[in-house]
């Protein structure tokens, strides 16, 4: 498992290709979050956000029998059209790939100790968090017996 | 008991501060406690943690309730709802 919290951007490629080469594996599903055209800044909780993040990806793991994991995700300055975020899950098969993919995504969204705020022309302002996101992540306990 | 407080995104820029050590008065003993202590200061304290605040907590880097206890040492961070990905 491999988690990144870092300003410098990633290479999605380079992290797939990481992932891959284990006999076990028949699929690997990958997830690259963008800026829109807005300038931001990404403030988060040093600490805190490496253990979320490791908390999901492990969650994940338990649950689809999932066999690597690879989270980055940026924070500081980002302009427009820049990754944010990377999920890549490798698994025995393509739907424990795609779901613990969507699941990390999830729970990160609504866990991860992440602060987006948006600059535009001279005026910023924090983001507000939304509550389909918590649905999206409510999702999957609803999906527990 | 002492702890130290941490204050992050539109929460730190609301209080003009990222965090300080805090001793607590000995009824403060929960992280719901802690929230109300510190609205009493009043002032950017009062509207920042009022009634309506949304208002998250994570004791020891970990994500709590309102009715979480408190020990010495721990480290308490107040945020807004988190907006990452």
């Amino acid at each position: 498992m491999r988690i990144a919290v870092q300003r410098h951007d990633f290479d999605a490629g380079a992290e797939i290709r990481r992932l891959a080469g284990d006999g076990s594996i028949g699929a690997i599903a990958s997830f690259v979050g963008l800026v829109r055209d807005v300038q931001m800044t990404l403030e988060h909780y040093a600490g805190m956000t490496e253990r979320e993040i490791a908390k999901i990806a492990h969650e994940a793991v338990k649950r689809w029998s999932v066999i690597d994991v690879t989270v980055i995700h940026r924070f500081g300055e980002l302009q427009p059209a820049e990754q944010i975020v990377l999920v890549v899950v490798a698994a025995a098969h393509r739907g424990e790939a795609f779901a613990a993919c969507e699941f990390i995504m999830d729970y990160l969204k609504t866990r991860a100790p992440f602060w987006k705020k948006e600059h535009r022309g001279g005026a910023e302002e924090w983001v507000q968090a939304k509550a389909s996101d918590d649905a999206a992540a409510e999702r999957w306990t609803a999906k527990e017996e | 008991m002492r702890v130290r407080l941490l204050f992050f995104a539109s929460l730190r820029e609301q209080l003009g501060t990222s965090g300080e050590e805090l001793d607590l008065p000995s009824e403060v003993t929960t992280v719901a406690a802690l929230r109300e202590h510190l609205m009493q200061r009043g002032g950017a304290y009062g509207k920042a943690f009022g009634g309506k605040a949304l208002v998250r907590a994570a004791v020891n880097q970990d994500m709590v309730q309102p009715s979480t206890r408190l020990k010495a040492g721990d480290e308490v961070a107040f945020f807004p709802p988190v907006t990452g990905g």
